[in-house]
């Protein structure tokens, strides 16, 4: 395979200075964020600039359904004449108010949100897949959008095939006329791989097979897929969009004439947000520049910390110089995110966990990406229900702990591990 | 936890203390409680909790961070800002009187002189900076003395250890709004406050979507003293914004130290620009309070900043019309820029006479700084001096 990239390329740059004149003129238009800094995108993007009442912040519209003033009002509404709401399950103003934001922030042209982010990819792929059609996984995708494609997709006659990660051979290897999407994440979850996008992206182009990123660990504020070509961006913005451990959902970002269908399948199969939790995550998001420079400042500090520490084995974080694509995430990333893999060495699961249960600041759960900073095990969180060969095969080690770094002061979240890692581990 | 809550940096407190796990379910975020009464364990027999009103497990877990986060031994969530303050001024009986600071927020002006008045208590306002004054004006009836930690809006600062000594050589109470201060920068209790309040409205909350009020205390008998009141008179915060302000507090250092370092980027532009006059920033050196804000605020100086125009009524009027990204609203502290003119919205209330004595000119403008770029609001209030022809 034969895809040139080059030595190195420049960061996804984030412009500083925009007039804010510029910006604010028609705040809801596609791209009219583009220029402005990521903090003023946070607060500002997408949201109607005069709301009702003159309300500084987006009501919440907890109506299920809106009411058309007369027949002749419904009538311009379904001849396509008024843009404006119908029913709960087609769309709310909260919702259009957050999807604006998000694809501002991930500069694209559209998003679509969802009630969690398994319930995103489940929409994307039920929309663009037909029997017949195949898709090609890195196998370090999350466990779940795998499981749903390899034993779902299949009862509708989709065929998945998993290639290791990174091997750009052995995707376009299995590439042939009905490969309809080409799917990984960057970076992975818990390995914390990062995929080379521009090659991704060309062997998507070269083949004419659309391209899906899962960018959750990354969030936009450390790479924006769709600014290097990606076709469709998933988040599970119940993870550093919401940020706050207190919401789920999911979103899509992509152009708007690609993912028009998705919204179309969405409206039938109803896998929205209610109105309450669109403001929870409108609300977090405004904050979200402010906290993703905290959780990359948090993860690399303690990554670095855990790899010099004795008891640490090995430690995967794509901003230490150590991990083997260290030098595509840089080159690719701003920042490297709140989520650490590490093992404990010399560490049977049994003592592993006895490491999670002395710590006493992160909280011993699944999920990431939120204030609060989470710990836990992947061999008992998620992966208990794996024969030891299937573990073996996802490189989910017995004695691996993956930790979510919250917004919590650094030195606290080093001295609560470090005293962990002093725990005996004998009985 | 090996380190006692105490031991825990400000940040991590706010993310932590009071913000356990759900011991039912695990729940990462505690529920939000919104029954108004709760089952009791038998006739007679009292639990936790019993009614809302006299105490609710989602308000109990905000106060139990805010007294963490300002070092006292409990806190009260109220309704409001105004609330939080009239129930300090309940303290007090008929006779009693007030010392409070002349750069005074409007509507703590307007319940010292319209409402408190009513109930006969007196009221003098001084300059809080000036500590002889504030020492001359206390009388035998004087038993508080309400200050502001940065003033409103000239941001003067006061000497809080010192009037702290001088209240307790009076025997008297020392309370202090401490909102445009925040937590994150500055801590009366710490310094010897008796109570400190904050409209929970502003850089608590930090979102501009809930309305509140916290009162925090030291003593546990002031405590209690202001728990019968606010129990007694009922002015509580409901249990929806509770969890906002408890969600908003897990931001608020990270917030409030990056406002605080634009408003100074602004500070200095402003202080550099052609047709403005003063700019009152403490984090200016020429700031009559710098010395006092630079002691007390460990380095930063919050996210307020007032400026005076060369210009009259109307062109500050234009000014504060024409930004597009600072919207003109009364209110500060969150995460979005506003703008106004003190003269006719956050000080309207003030008698004209005051307004002149107070150095609340025409020309006025009070900026909040929120989260945007600094450039992004630099560039904005440029366009809008240019629109009002300055």
């Amino acid at each position: 395979m034969a895809i040139d990239t080059p030595a190195t390329r420049p960061h996804p740059v984030q412009p500083d200075h925009a007039s804010a004149a510029e910006v604010v003129a028609n705040p809801t238009a596609k791209g009219a964020w583009h220029a402005a800094g990521m903090s003023t995108q946070a607060v500002h993007a997408g949201e109607q600039r005069q709301k009702a009442e003159g309300s500084i912040s987006t009501p919440v519209y907890s109506a299920s359904t809106f009411t058309f003033e007369s027949t002749a009002a419904l009538l311009r509404f379904v001849e396509g004449h008024d843009e404006r709401e119908e029913y709960g399950r087609y769309g709310n103003p909260n919702e259009k108010s957050v999807e604006r934001k998000l694809a501002a922030l991930d500069a694209a042209e559209s998003a679509i949100l969802y009630s969690s982010g398994m319930a995103a990819i489940v929409g994307l792929l039920m929309s663009k897949l037909s029997s017949g059609d195949e898709v090609i996984f890195f196998d370090q995708c999350y466990h779940r959008s795998r499981e749903f494609c390899v034993k779902h997709l299949a009862r509708f006659g989709v065929k998945t095939h998993q290639v290791k990660t990174g091997d750009f051979d052995a995707m376009e290897a299995a590439i042939n006329a009905n490969t309809r999407m080409l799917i990984s994440e960057s970076p992975t979850n818990p390995h914390l791989t990062s995929v080379d996008l521009e090659q991704f992206v060309a062997l998507g182009k070269a083949h004419e097979i659309e391209t899906l990123i899962d960018a959750t660990l990354a969030t936009p504020f450390n790479i924006r897929p769709i600014e290097l070509g990606i076709d469709y961006v998933l988040h599970s913005a119940t993870k550093y969009l919401g940020g706050h451990n207190d919401l789920l959902a999911g979103v899509i970002c992509g152009s708007a004439e690609k993912l028009e269908p998705v919204r179309q399948l969405r409206g039938i199969l109803g896998s929205v947000n209610a109105p309450q939790n669109l403001y929870l995550l409108e609300r977090g998001l405004k904050t979200f520049a402010l906290r993703m420079q905290r959780h990359n400042e948090n993860g690399q500090a303690v990554a670095e910390f855990l790899e010099a520490h004795p008891r640490v084995e090995r430690v995967y974080y794509p901003g230490l110089p150590s991990h083997p694509s260290h030098a595509i995430a840089s080159s690719q990333m701003k920042g490297f995110g709140g989520l650490i893999t590490f093992l404990v060495r010399d560490a049977d699961w049994q003592q592993t966990a006895k490491v999670i249960d002395a710590v006493q600041l992160p909280r011993i759960a699944p999920s990431l990406g939120g204030v609060e900073s989470l710990i836990e095990q992947p061999l008992v969180m998620s992966y208990f229900n794996y024969s030891p060969e299937d573990r073996q095969r996802f490189g989910i080690a017995d004695n691996m702990i993956r930790m979510s770094c919250g917004i919590e002061d650094t030195a606290d979240l080093i001295a609560d591990l470090d005293q962990a890692l002093k725990v005996s581990l004998d009985d | 936890m090996t380190k006692s809550a105490r031991e825990l940096s400000f940040r991590t407190r706010c993310i932590h203390v009071g913000s356990e796990a759900d011991p039912v379910t695990g729940a990462v975020v505690p529920p939000i409680h919104l029954a108004s009464t709760f089952v009791q364990p038998g006739a007679g027999q009292w639990g936790e909790f019993d009614y809302s009103r006299s105490g609710n497990p989602t308000r109990a877990a905000l106060q139990k961070t805010l007294a963490s986060i300002e070092g006292g031994c409990g806190a009260l969530a109220f309704s409001s800002g105004m609330a939080a303050i009239h129930a300090v001024t309940m303290l007090l009986s008929s006779g009693d009187h007030i010392l409070a600071g002349s750069d005074l927020y409007g509507g703590a002006y307007r319940l010292l002189h319209q409402i408190c008045d009513r109930a006969g208590l007196g009221v003098t306002l001084v300059d809080l900076t000036d500590l002889d004054a504030v020492a001359a004006e206390i009388r035998p009836e004087t038993k508080l003395i309400w200050a502001e930690s940065l003033g409103n809006p000239r941001l003067s600062v006061p000497n809080l250890p010192e009037l702290a000594r001088i209240a307790k050589d009076a025997g008297i109470l020392l309370g202090v709004d401490n909102t445009f201060g925040t937590p994150a920068l500055i801590r009366p209790l710490e310094l010897g406050a008796d109570i400190v309040m904050h409209s929970a409205t502003k850089y608590l909350g930090g979102h501009s979507d809930l309305i509140g009020g916290t009162l925090a205390v030291a003593d546990p008998d002031l405590y209690n003293r202001l728990y019968f009141i606010q129990n007694a008179t009922g002015a509580i915060l409901d249990p929806f914004s509770c969890f906002l302000v408890a969600r908003g507090i897990k931001t608020l250092d990270l917030r409030v130290y990056a406002q605080s370092q634009t408003t100074l980027r602004l500070a200095l532009w402003l202080l550099e620009h052609p047709r403005v006059s003063q700019v009152l920033y403490p984090g200016l050196p020429d700031h009559p309070g710098h010395v006092m804000a630079t002691q007390m605020m460990g380095g930063h100086y919050g996210a307020m900043l007032t400026f005076q125009i060369d210009g009259d009524l109307l062109q500050t009027a234009k000014v504060c019309e024409s930004t597009e990204l600072f919207r003109l609203a009364v209110s500060l502290g969150a995460v979005e820029s506003l703008i106004e003119q003190p003269a006719t919205m956050s000080h309207a209330s003030y008698a004209k006479a005051d307004r002149d004595r107070f150095g609340i000119t025409d020309g006025l403008i009070r900026l909040s700084v929120g989260l945007e770029s600094f450039e992004d609001l630099r560039d904005d209030l440029q366009a809008a001096m240019t629109a009002a022809g300055l």
